[in-house]
């Protein structure tokens, strides 16, 4: 309503010219679909929680007088009698990347209106991200196997244990959340919901939140496993 | 609404970026597998996360074709982060160095 209102008193300018115009007055900010401004701001809200854990993260290893685990040891795989560091979380980065790229795909053909692509695509999306968090579930075992807990470890500094487990865990929990929003999606696709009501938006919506959960799992790759 | 059609763009840029990501995340875990340390080890994965983070945002999350009032409203408010980063930073460093004072014997 408000939007047809100002398409007809001025037109929309680019760059910082329309940055203030689109601010300039008690009217619609943000020229998108609501829900995509929605899903944005509630990503933000999310980069704030998780830049949190990863600050407390920082804060615990920049504090503890004990020397922190070698990531590159504890999180090494033995393939054929050779040690390889961080082989399954390499092998996840490159699952988890796989599936973004997927998603952007699934996303132009829904503009394309090729239904039946956007439901191959995004399904391929939702098990590459059931499979990040098989993985997951493995690494999990595997460390609780060796004597990590969230209160000490035999590694080294007793708060990695409670650094990996809230940090890993609540992105893996993003990660199941989100095979379960796409999976949703592409059955309301595959029912032909979207091209009865004319747009696609919804799947560039899932896909936003999906390629979100790839970009925290880069600072999480980088800071905690690389660092 | 400026973009009723929603976000259309070549493939071919998607598929570039893909791949760019997946040279980028092998060069990050080519840094741990040759073991560099040091500054040369936390310069290049800061390098290359920020250009993974970039791309990712730029282009499959579609920030570069927004208009500049959603990308600013979504790109700024994460800069006060910098700020606590910075303050516990310090307060770390403090706290370590009256831990090696009073609890090292």
């Amino acid at each position: 309503m408000s939007d047809s209102a100002v398409a007809s008193t001025d037109e929309l300018r680019d760059g910082v010219s329309g940055f203030a115009q689109d601010w300039a007055a008690d009217k619609q900010a943000f020229h998108s679909p609501w829900g995509k401004a929605m899903m944005w701001i509630f990503l933000l809200s999310d980069t704030f929680i998780f830049t949190c854990f990863l600050t407390s993260y920082m804060k615990v290893r920049m504090t503890t007088t004990v020397p922190w685990p070698n990531t590159s040891e504890v999180f090494s795989l033995t393939v054929f009698g050779e040690n390889v560091p961080l082989l399954l979380i390499a092998i996840m980065t490159f699952i988890l990347i796989s599936s973004s790229g997927t998603m952007a795909m699934a996303v132009t053909q829904g503009y394309r209106r090729n239904r039946k692509a956007v439901v191959w695509l995004m399904g391929a999306t939702a098990l590459f991200g059931a499979s990040f968090v098989g993985m997951q579930a493995f690494e999990w075992s595997k460390l609780i196997e060796d004597g990590v807990r969230p209160w000490g470890n035999p590694m080294g500094a007793a708060q990695f244990g409670a650094a990996f487990f809230m940090i890993t865990g609540f992105h893996g929990m993003h990660v199941s959340a989100g095979v379960i929003y796409l999976t949703y999606i592409a059955i309301k696709v595959g029912k032909g919901d979207y091209d009865r009501s004319g747009n696609y938006e919804a799947v560039e919506i899932a896909g936003l939140y999906w390629h979100f959960v790839d970009l925290v799992w880069v600072f999480i790759f980088a800071f905690f496993y690389l660092w | 609404m400026s973009d009723s059609e929603g976000q259309q763009h070549p493939i071919s840029v998607y598929l570039w970026i893909w791949l760019l990501l997946f040279v980028l995340s092998a060069f990050s875990y080519a840094v741990d597998y040759m073991q560099l340390q040091g500054m040369l080890r936390w310069s290049l994965i800061l390098i290359f996360m920020v250009l993974k983070a970039g791309f990712i945002v730029a282009i499959f999350m579609h920030m570069v074709w927004e208009r500049m009032s959603l990308a600013l409203a979504i790109l700024m408010p994460p800069l006060v982060l910098l700020v606590l980063i910075g303050l516990m930073a310090i307060e770390a460093d403090y706290t370590f160095m009256s831990r090696l004072t009073f609890f090292s014997s």
